[in-house]
């Protein structure tokens, strides 16, 4: 589930406007990338919408999604931030099977991991959990075996860390292979 | 004041200073097509929309200015698609205003209904679905701005039939507020700086002008660049004229069909200069063994062109005029620090010498034989010689093209107009419709195949009805030539869907029907006097039906996919000079 260890994560400032999402992931099928993930949403300031792009990519592919990006009339500003630079948070919801009275340990999973109980059945349970992506990693492994219903990820957002300067654009050249 | 939204919409192409507009109206485009007229702006009436995208495109090649069509919703702006994406391959500026269904019909699968804004989104560099009667004037505004500055390209202004009804109160936007467009345009000094230091330093150095050139109006700064330098140039397809011919620095065209000369220069060149190119693909060959020892400047205004196929060892992102303007003030000034009594900059004597070899051992080759089949080359030289110097050459796509661009002697910008990227046969009729429209003043003539022809020749229908005095070569060889030389080539001459027939239809009863005046030309003695009438005529359109030799093939030849290295130079190569004098080759020495 989770991108491996060389995906880039790009936060794409946008304006609102009808459409936006339509031309970026036109771009993206018609210059052959890969999507890994894609989530979009209102900023502090609501003339424009941040998205945030997970792609597996490196190098040039990456630096010609960044430039193709950059050409759309809608988009303001891309940064780039390398997985080590960012802070990553991703929701999950699942639903979980908890037939044959397996319901309390299942509840105890959900509570090892920081989880909510968000619906509850007879033979069922809706768990929601939102952290690193490595952590829903964890979770979903660990309550695959009592019977996945339903699940769903929002695809990851992120921001850059506090600690360091976010990895701008103008470095990807630079970056060691 | 208060308009409707349709004529705001012509009020703002009024303010943009359009003088012409090329389309045809239909249900969702009318309330627009009622205050044309009381405009200034002319409209020409197409006979399919297609044309009038390729017009516009014409227009804007020959004047720089952005050419306008005008559609209607559904099949008038699908028409138009072709146009868009050929004009989003060759940078061209175009303004398209198609017709819309009212904003509440949007969705209900209406009659004449399509997702204009949507089908179009990849072939544009924006598009703009009008919701708001007084958002017109800033989307016009905004899109001849997107069209025009920066890498210019096709723009489209979707507008709703309700929208077009409805009323507003006129104003004029000040500027333009595009938070996420902001092109750069002049080059990073450093960047310069290194530039010039490596231009003082090579000593193969070639520079492969491109299509940009002509976009920034550079023609003259290159010129300056060159001579001051004494470096060689090669002009890509889509900059033929942008460098002239005649100049003893010009190495014509490079690429697939381009001459010996200009592809092996770059081959052995030990640093590209590459100026508004895109190493496309019918330039390189194979990328991997692309002038393998050449370190490459690269300048582009569209920064996702630098690095796109090959790593440039300076990357230039900025306008062409003006990074060479630059270019030029900085070579002056290395050239200031050498000592008194230099030649200038590293030694490229034996370089120039091999350059030289090279033109006179390689130059485009064929031969007419006085009673034999008539030569496709042999047209093309004729109407060279027997037009005016400036004159306006549009082509289709295919053998013709090549051709066209390889004999014919450019030498002078803005006269060369073809569909290169994107390769769109039926180009040159309306292309060289809308070029006479916007350059009244020059001779245009459209160099054809017979099968380009037969996609737009309808188009000739408007251009006798406008007045538009036009004149079109059909280099007829009964083909799909191009098809049919690779099939010969490549697939053991199993032609497969290839043969069209020279005399059906018959080209010039048709082009009578179509308000033309036609000759055909069948024996080389009949080509120059049949061209010199033509030349005379100016007051409608004039066809000529050259029945030409349906085995001549394109030469030289980089085969697709291959290297650069394996250039094929046709059969004309493995004779001697003596040989080809013998057999009455002109260029034999």
């Amino acid at each position: 589930m989770s991108a491996n260890l060389q995906h880039h994560i790009l936060t794409v400032l946008v304006e609102n406007k009808p459409g936006v999402l339509a031309r970026v992931s036109t771009l993206f099928s018609r210059r052959g990338f890969n999507i890994f993930s894609l989530a979009v949403g209102p900023t502090e300031d609501d003339r424009f919408s941040r998205m945030t792009i997970v792609v597996d990519l490196e190098g040039t592919t990456l630096e010609q999604v960044i430039k193709q990006l950059n050409k759309l009339v809608n988009v303001i500003k891309i940064t780039e931030l390398a997985p080590q630079a960012a802070v990553e948070r991703e929701l999950l919801l699942v639903t979980v099977s908890t037939k044959d009275g397996l319901r309390s340990s299942v509840v105890e999973l959900a509570a090892i991991f920081d989880a909510t109980i968000i619906d509850v059945g007879f033979e069922a349970l809706t768990i929601m959990v939102a952290g690193t992506p490595d952590h829903l990693d964890a979770l979903e492994e660990l309550v695959r075996p009592y019977g996945i219903i339903e699940l769903q990820r929002t695809g990851r957002i992120a921001l850059p860390t506090l600690s360091r300067e976010s990895t701008k654009l103008r470095s990807v050249k630079r970056r060691p292979a | 004041m208060k308009l409707t939204g349709a004529q705001a919409l012509i009020k703002s192409l009024e303010m943009e200073q359009v003088e012409v507009m090329f389309g045809l109206p239909g249900g969702a485009i009318l309330p627009v097509y009622d205050p044309i007229l009381d405009s200034s702006i002319r409209h020409v009436l197409v006979r399919h929309e297609q044309g009038a995208g390729h017009m516009a495109e014409g227009y804007a090649h020959a004047t720089g200015r952005p050419g306008v069509c005008i559609v209607t919703s559904g099949p008038g702006a699908t028409n138009i698609v072709t146009p868009l994406a050929d004009a989003y391959m060759d940078s061209i500026p175009m303004v398209a205003i198609t017709g819309q269904v009212a904003t509440h019909a949007i969705g209900t699968d209406a009659f004449q209904e399509c997702d204009t804004t949507g089908i179009t989104m990849p072939v544009t560099k924006h598009n703009w679905l009008v919701t708001d009667v007084d958002d017109i004037p800033r989307i016009v505004r905004e899109a001849f701005h997107v069209a025009t500055t920066g890498r210019p390209g096709p723009v489209l202004i979707d507008v709703p039939k309700n929208i077009s009804n409805a009323q507003m109160d006129w104003y004029w936007p000040d500027g333009v507020d595009l938070p996420g467009y902001k092109p750069t345009v002049t080059g990073h000094p450093r960047m310069i700086k290194e530039a010039a230091l490596a231009i003082m330093a090579a000593e193969r150095p070639i520079i492969y002008a491109g299509g940009g050139i002509l976009k920034a109006r550079a023609a003259e700064a290159l010129r300056e660049l060159a001579e001051l330098t004494g470096i060689h140039v090669v002009t890509t397809l889509m900059a033929r004229g942008a460098f002239p011919d005649d100049h003893p620095l010009c190495l014509g065209m490079p690429g697939m069909h381009g001459s010996y000369t200009a592809v092996m220069s770059m081959q052995r060149s030990d640093l590209l200069i590459a100026l508004g190119s895109r190493f496309d693909d019918r330039v390189t060959g194979q990328v991997s063994s692309f002038a393998p020892d050449a370190k490459i400047i690269h300048c582009d205004i569209d920064p996702a062109e630098l690095g796109k196929v090959r790593r440039p060892d300076v990357p230039i992102v900025g306008d062409c005029r003006l990074v060479i303007e630059a270019l030029v003030k900085a070579v002056k000034h290395e050239i200031a620090k050498l000592p008194a009594g230099s030649p200038g900059r590293g030694d490229t004597t034996e370089w120039d010498g091999l350059l030289s070899e090279w033109r006179v051992s390689y130059p485009f080759r064929y031969q007419q034989e006085a009673d034999g089949p008539l030569k496709p080359q042999f047209c093309i030289e004729q109407l060279r010689d027997r037009s005016p110097s400036d004159t306006i050459v549009a082509a289709g796509v295919g053998q013709h093209q090549m051709w066209a661009s390889q004999f014919w002697r450019f030498n002078h910008p803005y006269t060369w107009i073809n569909s290169g990227g994107l390769g769109t046969m039926g180009f040159a009729v309306p292309a060289a419709i809308g070029a006479k429209v916007g350059r009244p003043d020059k001779m245009v003539w459209a160099i054809d195949g017979d099968g380009c022809f037969q996609m737009t020749a309808q188009e000739l229908v408007t251009a006798s009805a406008e007045r538009i005095p036009v004149k079109i070569a059909i280099l007829n060889n009964a083909y799909l030539g191009m098809v049919r030389q690779w099939q010969e080539l490549f697939y053991e001459e199993r032609y497969s869907e290839v043969y069209l027939s020279p005399d059906l239809p018959d080209y010039v009863k048709w082009s009578e029907a179509m308000g033309c005046v036609a000759f055909r030309v069948d024996s080389p003695e009949d080509v120059g006097p049949t061209i010199d009438k033509a030349n005379e005529i100016d007051d409608r359109p004039v066809v000529i039906d050259f029945r030409v030799d349906y085995r001549e093939k394109v030469y030289p030849m980089v085969p697709a996919g291959g290297s650069n290295d394996s250039l094929i130079l046709g059969p004309w190569a493995e004779m001697s000079a003596d040989d080809r004098k013998a057999a009455g080759d002109p260029n034999a020495v």
